[in-house]
């Protein structure tokens, strides 16, 4: 095997000359590569399908009837507050009828603002009995023509529709867990006991299923005037949705509505830190795996680059006093590093391919967090080019420590040993 | 020769110490000229550093102290790069192991150099190449690697490698150490005929005085420095 260039073939003759070696190397960091990707393919599918659904079926942004920080108390404004020698504490709060005042205001301001649609909701817990069975959940009275602005609630209903609600007073839409336990279906008559005390029969006329398990299990919807009279709290807004045409606009603009409103909003992003921090831990995870694999295959090709250096110091020494410069023969070690990096990652490439594909095919019927059967795999070029990327910066690095020794070898040293 | 033609290679009060920690003085204050067309010998007894003298003839080395010319010029202010391409213009060398790369044919071997210079194109890399391991008797193993030739005839495809670019001055250490008489004599009678053919000056290190016979001129080490020829 020859090319027309001389540091290639001789690059070419020193691995072809420690095959099992090389090939051993190459497996490593193919396989760096793969775990990489499929890794990547894997958690990137999960979250993104995770994120996506948040951003389909919940509000982008929710304002709640409560602020952030404790109201400024009357002693606060007596005593200077921050070096004050009276602190507060146990402050008892005062037994309103909560809502968020003004909601009717600031559904009618926030709806003419651009991008943003908005949707006025009172979420309150209740107990459904149906049967035998007690269950809790949260009841949210929704005005059906602004929630389908808001969420995609109405792509999500798989009995009856949201117009439903409309045509029976009394009506009540379930998550499709929910309804399961309570073993209810479409027009069957559950009884709905709110906090207040409350009773009243509803007639189920929805079903609706998220894939997101916690939302199935624990949320309904029924007539915002229904959960009014069953929350005993008649006209008021405890909750205003809202949803944006971008959604990732969503923490910088929860942030002017609290503080033009005044009342705790959080966006989707805030909503879900906690799974977001867990997404970020995967991510960690994912860089060390990929990272370790990738650092052991780093050593497999310092190791053969520093074994053959050490075979061929007397090739090193005769191409040398021929004039070979230092930087021809770090030439020659560092192009049988890339050898191994760039074969070593077109193997990746098909391997990490292959483990995607398998990936995507194991059946797991997961029903934590969410309701799938398969995993969520995205095969995105990216992925590719990053671990590529990496894989030959790696192989360079690796290739290049030994490549500096072997350039900076005296010839004479050699040859005089060589000699005898 | 004209007078005004600097002598091809030439010392002025070379001296090299080893820097360790007892220093070591491998040659001391050596001052020589070689002039083109030359056919020299060094000899001496071994360790008297005719190995390192030839080291700093060929810039594989550089001394501690003093002066190397060739062609005139002074060879101490230049990089290494630029020895470098020194040696590969105008040097070639043969060592007592013949030093062939093991993966490449005998043809191969001897066009590396001529690679690396770049001036002839593949073709004509491939003739001279051929012509040269003809001329001294190989013609018949070409394609053959290293491993499948006697000493005798891997030494000789040294030579040719050495031969490859047409330098001004072959520098051999004891290129028949490890050869018997007869393929001793055969590389020794290739090195004279290059000689008498013109192009081409020989430095050879040699501890057979026999062989030192053979050149025009003797340079006789003892520890490190010259003295006249017993
Ligand atoms: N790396 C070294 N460390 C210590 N001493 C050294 C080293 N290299 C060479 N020497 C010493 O320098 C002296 C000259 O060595 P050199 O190889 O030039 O001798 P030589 O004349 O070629 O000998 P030989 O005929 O055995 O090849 C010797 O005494 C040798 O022991
Ligand atoms: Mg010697």
């Amino acid at each position: 095997m020859r090319t027309g260039n001389l540091s290639l073939n001789i690059a070419l003759t020193h691995l072809t000359g420690r095959l099992k070696p090389t090939i051993t190397a190459t497996l490593g960091v193919a396989l760096g590569v793969a775990f990489y990707i499929a890794m990547t393919a894997m958690m990137e599918g999960f979250q993104g399908y995770f994120i996506q659904k948040i951003i389909d079926v919940s509000p982008h942004i929710e304002m709640k009837d409560e602020y952030r920080a404790r109201p400024v108390q009357p002693l606060d404004h007596l005593y200077n507050r921050a070096e004050g020698a009276i602190s507060l504490s146990s402050i008892k709060p005062k037994e309103e009828i909560r809502g968020i005042k003004n909601a009717d205001r600031i559904v009618r301001t926030t709806s003419r603002m651009p991008g943003l649609k908005t949707a006025p909701t009172l979420e309150g817990q209740v107990v459904f009995r149906y049967g035998l069975k007690d269950l809790a959940a949260t009841l949210v009275g929704i005005d059906p023509e602004r929630e389908k602005q808001v969420t995609k609630l109405a792509r999500d209903m798989v009995k009856g529709t949201l117009d439903d609600l409309q045509a029976y007073s009394g009506s009540v839409i379930l998550g499709s867990e929910l309804a399961d336990e309570l073993n209810a279906d479409l027009g069957d008559r559950v009884t709905a006991i709110s906090v207040s005390g409350t009773v009243k029969v509803l007639k189920v006329v929805g079903i609706f299923h998220t894939g997101i398990v916690d939302l199935d299990k624990t949320v309904s919807y029924a007539l915002l005037k229904d959960a009014q009279i069953l929350q005993n709290r008649p006209n008021v807004i405890n909750a205003i949705r809202f949803s944006l045409d971008i959604p990732d606009n969503a923490v910088e603009i929860a942030r002017q509505l609290e503080n033009r409103f005044g009342y705790k909003t959080v966006s989707w992003q805030e909503a879900n830190e906690g799974i977001i921090s867990v997404f970020i831990v995967q991510d960690i995870v994912r860089y060390a795996t990929s990272s370790a694999i990738l650092l052991v295959a780093c050593f497999g090709i310092f190791n053969i680059i520093s074994t053959l250096i050490n075979e061929k110091v007397r090739d090193i020494a005769i191409l040398k006093s021929m004039g070979f410069t230092p930087a021809d023969i770090q030439r020659v070690f560092l192009i049988q590093g890339m050898i191994i990096g760039l074969v070593g990652m077109i193997l990746g490439w098909g391997l990490g391919y292959a483990m995607s594909r398998g990936l995507g095919a194991i059946r797991i019927d997961m029903e934590a967090i969410i309701a799938t059967q398969y995993l969520f795999i995205v095969y995105d070029p990216i992925h590719y080019l990053t671990g590529g990327a990496a894989c030959l910066l790696a192989a360079a690095f690796a290739a290049w420590m030994p490549a500096r020794r072997a350039a900076a070898l005296k010839p004479v040293d050699i040859i005089r040993g060589g000699a005898g | 020769m004209t007078a005004s033609r600097p002598p091809l290679i030439e010392t002025r009060e070379v001296t090299r110490i080893l820097p360790l920690e007892v220093p070591v003085t491998l040659v001391k204050d050596i001052s020589l000229t070689v002039q083109a067309g030359e056919f020299v010998s060094v000899t001496g007894p071994s360790g008297s550093g005719k190995s390192s003298l030839l080291y700093l003839l060929g810039l594989l080395d550089r001394p501690t102290k003093g002066e190397v010319l060739v062609n005139g010029q002074p060879t101490g202010p230049l990089s290494d790069v630029a020895l470098c391409d020194l040696r590969l213009r105008k040097l070639g060398f043969v060592f007592q192991f013949h030093f062939l790369l093991a993966e490449f044919t005998v043809r191969e071997n001897v066009m590396v150099p001529m690679h690396k210079l770049g001036v002839l194109s593949l073709r004509q890399r491939t003739e001279r190449a051929e012509s040269l391991l003809g001329s001294i008797g190989l013609a018949d193993h070409l394609d053959k690697y290293p491993s499948q030739l006697s000493g005798g005839q891997r030494q000789r495809v040294a030579v040719a490698r050495a031969l490859a670019n047409e330098p001004e001055v072959i520098l051999a250490d004891e290129p028949t150490g490890n050869l018997d008489t007869k393929n001793s004599e055969v590389v020794q009678d290739i090195l004279r005929s290059l000689v008498d053919a013109g192009n081409t000056s020989v430095i050879m290190v040699t501890h057979d005085p026999a062989l030192a016979a053979h050149a025009d001129r003797n340079i006789h080490l003892v520890d490190g420095r010259i003295v006249p020829t017993p």
